[in-house]
């Protein structure tokens, strides 16, 4: 009940701080999913209602932009990856081991609720290849090391 | 007087540690009782020696990389602030082969100023093309870009010039600069190297393009994936409205120029420039029909102007030295300098800005000094996922738009991915065809459809089922790809698949003779 209440307050006051400019929806959606981790089903009605949109046309929007989720993401989201210049640099064989690790394949969250994995394609740190972002935090030629100490020091503080 | 001391602020720097290092560094001095000022630079781009620290001395900047943080107390010890030597010295950074050998032009301040600075672009040639361009008549503006011969740097390479010619003559009361931001290709990141090491560049550019065209608003589509671009610029884009370089009066000359940054959300179709306006639009990142063409019925059905950060980025010096100045360089119909990036595995991954004409080779092994394993190189991928890979016969081919298409190849954006002998050029193959099947937009059959066939194949020809069979299905679909595409997604998957087919028979399971 509280949480819904929540959600709704959320998803109307930032419709109505975006609602006036060009193109408003997916600026909408960005501050949703800012604010609540995904875009929750019952705020679409009211986005829909916000830009005389139909249920439909918002929920098309929001299924067809891969970085929009519908369900809660785990307490941090793991961005993996996976294109050409991180596989060259044995991007794959990471993507193997992170998934053993966490015990979880792509669009999935552990157990526990502290991380959620994603692909992704291309970080723009190829240079630093392989790399993953956490949250806004980039990491650049992750090893299986590295990874571990990453996912301790913020298995710890979560 | 305190000493200026420079740690990168650029995100790959700061993915090996640079923020760490730049903590590490006021700590030390602190506790030393020495006065420094801490300088968070963009990177040079020699991302093999990041995160690179510098420090000002009499004779100029002195380098040192790649620091880490138990390197800062030696640092210190000795004496690194007046420039001595340390095991991790590079000498005077503007001496070091790789950035001596370049010709920096979009990128001439990246690496040397703080980004978010309005007074260090002003002291480092930065607006003087917007103070040009305010003094003359718009198609003296859109002249000046036509006679540099610049070409789009997003993937086309369409003569940026004529389409703002297009848009400057087609009447409309509002018109937009669109900055496509969206670099989805792999392998690549000059525009996120702008972005974050220099935006007043780019924001100078688009409002040059707004006043060349008579556009008001402009909005730069920047990909999600890109959050530290996304805080730069807002910062920087305000500093520019309170300076009068953004606003209703752009210094005083009554012109009006707005400028938003707008978030994608991880599509790469969306880097397509009528999806990207559909997504501005707020909708589904579905490619349009054309014509018409954006630069008469774009965004909201006005004229619009698409560019690449890369084009917009390299205006103000068009516009500052003239576009003959910058049409010297270069070879053939590819005028100016090509910001290359280095990826992959490679021994020295990292940005080469350098005129047009330069070999794969001399950018491999002269700048890049072969691959990071120590292994052969076997083939490179250049202009992204939907770029051909290219053995080592090739390697002589100089950068130049014409003669990569004249081998079926394509420069795109200017990333070099490359990739050491253990590379499986068949599981490349299908991986682009997963690729084009996930990102597709789903206009087209042959894009929706095919190319989740052709990942169903390439898994048959992985496991060397029915090579007889599969080999020409494999060259038939990417056939119905090729022809029957509505944008390059769909329409230029074939350029991997098949080059590394063709290339690289031998990894499909057949010989070099069938293969042909
Ligand atoms: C699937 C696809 C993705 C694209 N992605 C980008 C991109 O990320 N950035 C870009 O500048 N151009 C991209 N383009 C090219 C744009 O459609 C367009 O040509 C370009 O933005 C025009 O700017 P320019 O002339 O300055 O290159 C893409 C094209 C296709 C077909
Ligand atoms: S080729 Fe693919 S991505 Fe391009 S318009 Fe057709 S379906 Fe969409
Ligand atoms: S390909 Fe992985 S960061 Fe670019």
């Amino acid at each position: 009940m509280t949480e819904s209440v929540t959600t709704h307050a959320v998803v109307q006051e930032i419709t109505n701080s975006l609602k006036h400019k060009p193109g408003a929806l997916l600026p909408i959606l960005h501050g949703v999913q800012d604010a609540l981790g995904y875009i929750p089903a019952e705020s679409i009605p009211e986005i829909a209602k916000a830009l005389s949109l139909s249920r439909a046309e918002v929920h098309g929007v929001v299924s067809f932009y891969h970085y929009f989720r519908e369900t809660p993401p785990g307490k941090h989201t793991i961005q993996l990856c996976r294109a050409e210049s991180c596989q060259s640099m044995g991007g794959k064989k990471l993507e193997d081991y992170i998934k053993t690790k966490l015990g979880i394949d792509f669009h999935e969250t552990t157990a526990d609720g502290k991380f959620s994995l994603e692909p992704v394609y291309c970080l723009g740190n190829c240079a630093c290849s392989p790399a993953m972002q956490i949250g806004k935090d980039i990491y650049g030629r992750v090893s299986t090391n590295s990874f571990d100490a990453t996912i301790v020091e913020l298995g710890e503080s979560a | 007087m305190s000493t200026k001391i420079y740690v990168p602020c650029d995100s790959s720097a700061v993915s090996l540690g640079a923020d760490r290092v730049a903590t590490a560094i006021a700590l030390e001095a602190n506790k030393r009782g020495i006065e420094i000022e801490l300088i968070r630079n963009g990177s040079r781009g020699l991302y093999w020696l990041e995160p690179l620290v510098e420090v000002q001395t009499s004779k100029g900047r002195v380098a040192y990389g790649p620091v880490q943080t138990p390197d800062v107390v030696s640092l210190f010890d000795a004496n690194f602030i007046t420039g001595e030597a340390h095991a991790l010295s590079l000498g005077l950074t503007e001496e070091i082969e790789y950035l001596k050998k370049q010709q920096r032009l979009t990128f001439a301040r990246i690496g040397k100023t703080n980004p978010v600075s309005l007074s260090d672009y002003l002291d480092n040639d930065g607006y003087r093309g917007l103070i040009n361009a305010l003094k003359l008549p718009q198609a003296d503006i859109v002249k000046a870009v036509t006679d540099s011969g610049l070409r789009g740097r997003g993937g086309a390479a369409f003569p940026t010039g004529i389409k703002w010619n297009t848009v400057l003559n087609t009447p409309s009361e509002q018109k937009y600069i669109i900055c496509n931001a969206d670099e989805g290709d792999s392998g690549t990141f000059s525009d996120r190297m702008v972005m974050e090491g220099d935006p007043f560049v780019l924001i100078e550019g688009m409002t040059i393009a707004g006043l060349a065209v008579n556009a008001t608003q402009g909005y730069i589509y920047l990909r999600i994936e890109y959050p530290h671009a996304f805080e730069v610029l807002n910062s920087a884009i305000d500093t520019a409205y309170k300076e009068g370089y953004l606003g209703e009066n752009i210094q005083g000359s009554g012109k009006a120029f707005h400028l938003e940054v707008r978030l994608g959300a991880g599509a790469y179709v969306c880097g397509e420039e009528t999806s990207l306006m559909e997504s501005l639009e707020g909708k589904r990142g579905l490619v349009r029909f054309k014509p018409p063409l954006p630069a008469i019925k774009g965004l909201f059905g006005q004229p619009t102007v698409v560019n690449n950060v890369i084009s917009l980025a390299s205006v103000p010096i068009i516009l500052d030295k003239g576009g003959d100045y910058y049409r010297d360089f270069g070879m053939g119909r590819s005028r100016g300098t090509l910001p290359i990036q280095l990826a992959g595995n490679i021994k020295h991954a990292g940005l080469v800005e350098s005129a047009f004409g330069l070999t794969l080779r001399e950018l491999l092994y002269d700048f890049g000094g072969g691959s990071a394993s120590g292994r052969p190189i076997r083939a490179v991928q250049v202009g992204g996922p939907l770029g051909s890979y290219m053995p080592e016969s090739q390697f002589d081919t100089p950068l130049d738009y014409e003669a990569f298409a004249a081998i079926w190849a394509v420069l795109g954006h200017g990333g070099i991915v490359v990739f050491d002998d253990t590379v499986d050029m068949a599981e490349m193959a299908k991986y682009s065809m997963e690729f084009c099947a996930i990102e597709s937009c789903g206009k087209c059959t042959p894009c929706r459809i095919g190319s989740t066939r052709g990942y169903e194949v390439m898994d048959d020809i992985i496991n060397r089922r029915d090579l007889d069979k599969n080999i020409p299905l494999l060259r038939d679909l990417c056939d119905t790809l090729l022809n029957g595409s509505l944008c390059a997604l769909g329409g230029m998957t074939p350029y991997p698949v098949l080059s590394a087919l063709n290339h690289f028979p031998e990894d499909f399971g057949i010989d070099a003779k069938a293969g042909a």
